[in-house]
């Protein structure tokens, strides 16, 4: 190859520092919101209006834990791969390899179920317009396609586009709210199955509905990625997270509130797009359009996120020579990891074209659940090897230990929930990634630059 | 023909043109570039120069 800019060229290329805490709640709330527009309510189906809102509440309080803990790690490892670079600082590299695994497989699954969605969504319009059989791989591809393009191009214009359609269905949910509050629905709010049905398949229903009730916040954790992207990480970080789990949490009850109101949760419970659904009982054609517009938004942003997220993670394992270097490279002119992006791509197509959306959801929920279990010991030994009087943090979460064995015992309960219904994929999710940590241990840890991988300043940890 | 398999047709299109705008400036970049510059970035370098960590 030839080196034709060595003189003009910096010393080091690295990945910019132009990002503030309102991207980094873009990406948190951008790659999440759409599990309010879709996913959430097969929780009511599993267990009725109750459990539904139990399942929203008890994963609200997990993600809560998670962001908690995440902004507190995170703003002192600022680096991209986020929980991964964690890992490798605080637990050891076996541990890293699996969560950099955990990443790019929730996200790139999470990316597939998103251009899926995509390609449903314009079949259900062509089909109210009256074109019945549209082919939805082109409108699949291409959603995959131009947001690996953004994300390509430059991190700023893509986390900026994320800001502005992430806000406008935000505000989409708001609005229905508002709307239907105030009499702008011909049908009126009828929460009487509560009392009628209460429990319809008993407390194990409440179990059970709380592996959909992830839905509704699965992904907040992506902030992280940006870590070596924004401007001021100490501060930017666990306030654009902390900012974001708010909004989720407003954005997921409003949801459960308007859509078990309006829609009987028979139907609630199997609905492919509840919130959209909720707007057409209403009766109102702008309430209609306008969340149909929050619906692909809220889809195009997440997968724009995952693309986003995935790849830094990519990037990073590339970097640290946990998988060949080749993926660690940055764009010279835009400063993205640009190889990492466009290997992904052909990857979530594959799923995206040759998966059922069911089985590529419950793969992304299986690595993210996996990703919270680490971040509770993670948590723990972080504490106890630097504690607090030892490294500046920009965020330290409180009541510690709670919330880290709080979330221990929700992963646990979500375990047994997605047992319940996806006990094989559990287990094959489980072997596939046992067998790439002995790849890692005994082929490609050899490649790995020990000493070169830990990066931060930090003193030496307690009892070393 | 309705305007549904138009919008496929340029669906296609619009896929084939963004994979062939990133498959040709990777393949430019790669054979510009020296590989050592272009995977040159190192984790943390920034936080050693801006922030000391004490407290």
């Amino acid at each position: 190859m030839a080196n034709v800019t060595s003189t003009a060229a910096p010393e080091r290329l690295q990945l910019l520092r132009v990002l503030g805490p309102a991207h980094v709640w873009a990406l948190g709330v951008g790659i999440v919101l759409v599990g309010e527009y879709m996913g959430w309510n097969f929780s009511v189906g599993k267990g009725g209006m109750i459990a539904g809102l139990v399942a929203c509440w008890v994963a609200g309080l997990l993600y809560t834990c998670v962001a908690m803990i995440d902004s507190e790690v995170t703003s002192t490892v600022a680096a991209a791969g986020g929980q991964y670079a964690q890992a490798k600082h605080i637990v050891g590299p076996l541990m890293a390899f699996n969560v950099g695994l955990f990443l790019v497989m929730a996200y790139t699954m999470l990316e597939a179920a998103n251009a899926i969605t995509v390609g449903f969504l314009l079949d259900t319009v062509a089909g109210m317009l009256g074109h019945s059989g549209l082919n939805q791989k082109p409108f699949i591809i291409l959603a995959v396609m131009f947001l690996a393009w953004l994300n390509y191009r430059g991190v700023l214009a893509t986390l900026t586009f994320n800001l502005v359609i992430t806000a406008i269905a935000f505000v989409s949910i708001i609005v229905l709210f508002i709307s239907v509050q105030f009499g702008g629905s011909a049908v009126p709010l009828d929460f009487s199955a509560i009392t009628s049905d209460p429990l319809p398949y008993g407390w194990v229903g409440i179990v059970a509905a709380l592996h959909f009730g992830l839905w509704y916040y699965l992904g907040i954790e992506g902030t992280c990625q940006a870590a070596e992207e924004v401007r001021s990480p100490a501060r930017s970080l666990p306030y654009g997270t902390m900012a974001g789990i708010m909004t989720l949490l407003i954005a997921a009850t409003l949801t459960w509130y308007v859509c078990s109101g309006l829609i009987p949760w028979e139907y609630l419970g199997q609905a492919g797009t509840p919130l959209f659904d909720a707007a057409r009982v209403t009766g109102s054609t702008g309430l209609m359009m306008l969340l149909f517009v929050g619906t692909t938004f809220a889809t195009l942003a997440s997968a724009n996120g995952c693309i986003n997220d995935a790849s830094r993670a990519w990037f990073s394992m590339g970097r640290d020579r946990y998988l060949p270097s080749w993926f660690g490279a940055v764009h010279p002119t835009y400063r993205t990891p640009y190889r990492s992006i466009v290997f992904l791509v052909p990857i979530a197509l594959i799923f995206a074209l040759g998966a059922p959306l069911d089985q590529v959801v419950t793969f992304s929920i299986l690595s993210g659940l996996l990703g919270y279990t680490f971040m509770t010991f993670n948590m723990v030994m972080f504490r106890k090897k630097w504690p607090l009087d030892s490294i500046k943090r920009g965020y330290v979460h409180p009541f510690h230990p709670i919330p880290a064995l709080l979330l221990l015992v929700l992963c646990a309960t979500a375990y047994v929930a997605v047992f319940l219904g996806y006990g094989t994929q559990l287990i094959a999710m489980m072997c596939f990634y046992i067998v790439a940590s002995l790849w890692f241990h005994f082929w490609r840890y050899r490649f790995v630059k020990r000493g070169d991988q830990f990066t931060m300043p930090w003193p030496r940890p307690n009892g070393y | 023909m309705d305007i549904w398999n138009i919008l496929e047709y340029a669906a296609w299109a619009l896929s084939a043109l963004f994979g062939a705008l990133m498959l040709i400036d990777l393949l430019k970049v790669d054979t510009t570039y020296d590989n050592d510059l272009l995977t040159s970035s190192r984790e943390g370098e920034i936080e050693a120069t801006a922030e000391r960590h004490t407290i």
